[in-house]
């Protein structure tokens, strides 16, 4: 009796029959829950973009919220939009992994450790009455432990915070990760990231507080002042030459 | 119905997986800093060592025993991937926080243990009973420690704010280890010496003897 159930033959037969078993199970629940999972992604993201930018949703209904918003692509070498890959479609991070579609950084220009940038980026524009209202650029950086990614909205005169969101890090909680805190966050709005007439960003966190009225100072996250550094660098590299200077410059002189 | 009952309720207390057997602390160490993603994490768990229980139960006696192991951890890997899909269907924000963890389950040792020593030497449905328990003693460990830790961590249980803090504008100062992974230890810790305050026999033998010194002085 153990011997039959112990032969060659009969383990390979079990083992088979397992596996084929399980595997259909678990394809059959990989691809009856697929749209449900890409469809919470994409809320996801646009939920981020949404916090990001200051905008409410009212009653749980994104799309409502999100009717205002345009997503589009820029080219991260002149500066200007661009069509030439589909905006829907189009995966930053994906992107920044393939020698095609990413350029690699130098030391100096990468203060935010990330090695490589994609050549296209996704914006998103507040569109209003007047023409853009508020323009929302993903940002990303080295932090501590971690990648932060993460969202800057800029009012209409492109210059000014609207506001600022991660929505993945790994940082330490109570120290690094209270990039989070709604308090913290709260800060951003109003603070500006140029100087009058330059494209140097000279916004960054400091030690400690930041008086009130400091236009290009934000506090410093209290016990983790390797976090603070690498959001102040992502800040800067994003805003920067390597970044979204010269297409801001040319969304304000009207040539994007 | 009483050795259902026996199955059932022995691992909260009496035979505790954590507490008493020591296993399955590493995902207690790591998911409980909060009482949101903790509770989600005992629902998965529990499912889990209840379904790959019975199902193993189940395939028992046609299973050769040179490949037992290989077959459990099949079954349960399929259920953990199964959970895993379901939870990023269907509680998206959690599964994110919970990330590694889920899949993390197939190597818990609770799952494996039960299944070994226990269903596949009974039949379905006590299996399963006993599934649910284990499951369920296991969540008891892991919520005691998240609502500790997110109370003295966060100052809020369940996400809603219990102490207000300082940097809210309250008065709590947030500890700070305690939303760490080794502070699970301590509650841990805590706990076992609480359990075995109450229940005197399950503490062990000790393993050494002090010696009466022999100074003669």
């Amino acid at each position: 009796m153990s011997n039959a159930k112990d032969s060659v033959s009969r383990t390979v037969m079990v083992a088979l029959v397992l596996c084929v078993v399980c595997s259909v199970i678990v394809s059959t629940a990989a691809v009856l829950l697929r749209d449900k999972q890409q469809a919470n992604a994409i809320n996801e993201k646009k939920y981020n973009i949404l916090a990001a930018a200051g905008i409410e949703v009212v009653d749980g209904d994104l799309d409502a919220a999100f009717a205002t918003i345009t997503p589009k692509l820029v080219d991260m070498r002149t500066g200007e939009f661009s069509t030439d890959r589909d905006v829907n479609k189009y995966n930053m991070r994906k992107a920044a992994k393939d020698p095609a579609q990413a350029r690699a950084l130098t030391r100096e220009q990468d203060i935010a450790s990330i090695r490589k940038q994609s050549l296209y980026s996704t914006v998103y524009l507040v569109q209003g009455d007047q023409g853009i209202e508020r323009i929302i650029l993903p940002i990303h950086g080295y932090g501590l432990w971690s990648t932060l990614y993460g969202f800057i909205a800029l009012e209409s005169d492109f210059n000014t915070v609207a506001g600022l969101g991660f929505y993945e890090h790994a940082e330490t909680p109570g120290l690094g990760g209270e990039v989070d805190n709604p308090r913290w966050k709260g800060q951003w709005p109003g603070k500006k990231v140029y100087a009058e007439g330059s494209y140097e960003p000279i916004i960054g966190l400091i030690k400690g507080k930041a008086e009130a009225d400091e236009l290009y100072k934000v506090d410093g996250l209290a016990g983790a002042t390797l976090t603070s550094n690498g959001v102040t660098n992502l800040v800067k590299f994003w805003l920067g030459e390597t970044g979204f200077a010269p297409f801001l410059a040319n969304l304000k002189a009207g040539e994007a | 119905m009483s050795k259902t009952r026996e199955i059932l309720l022995g691992p909260i207390f009496t035979n505790n997986p954590i507490a008493l057997q020591i296993l399955g602390v590493c995902s207690a160490l790591a998911v409980t800093s909060s009482l949101k993603v903790t509770l989600v994490m005992c629902i998965a768990l529990t499912v889990v060592t209840a379904f790959s229980n019975f199902f193993i139960s189940l395939i028992r006696n046609q299973v050769p025993s040179s490949i037992r192991i290989i077959v459990q951890m099949i079954i349960i890997a399929s259920l953990v991937i199964v959970v895993d899909q379901v939870l990023k269907a269907y509680a998206y924000e959690v599964s994110k926080q919970l990330s590694v963890f889920v899949g993390l389950i197939i190597t818990n040792c609770i799952v494996m243990g039960r299944a070994e020593a226990f269903a596949m030497q009974n039949p379905p449905v006590p299996s399963f009973f006993d599934g649910i328990g284990n499951g369920l003693g296991y969540s008891i460990v892991l919520l005691f420690v998240a609502t500790i830790r997110e109370l003295t961590g966060s100052g809020s249980l369940f996400g809603f704010e219990i102490l207000p803090l300082v940097t809210n504008g309250g008065w709590y100062y947030s500890n700070g280890l305690m939303l760490l992974p080794p502070s699970a230890f301590f509650v841990i810790g805590g706990f076992i010496w609480l359990l075995r305050n109450a229940k005197i026999d399950q503490v062990e033998a000790v393993e050494y003897k002090l010696a009466s010194h022999t100074n003669s002085n």
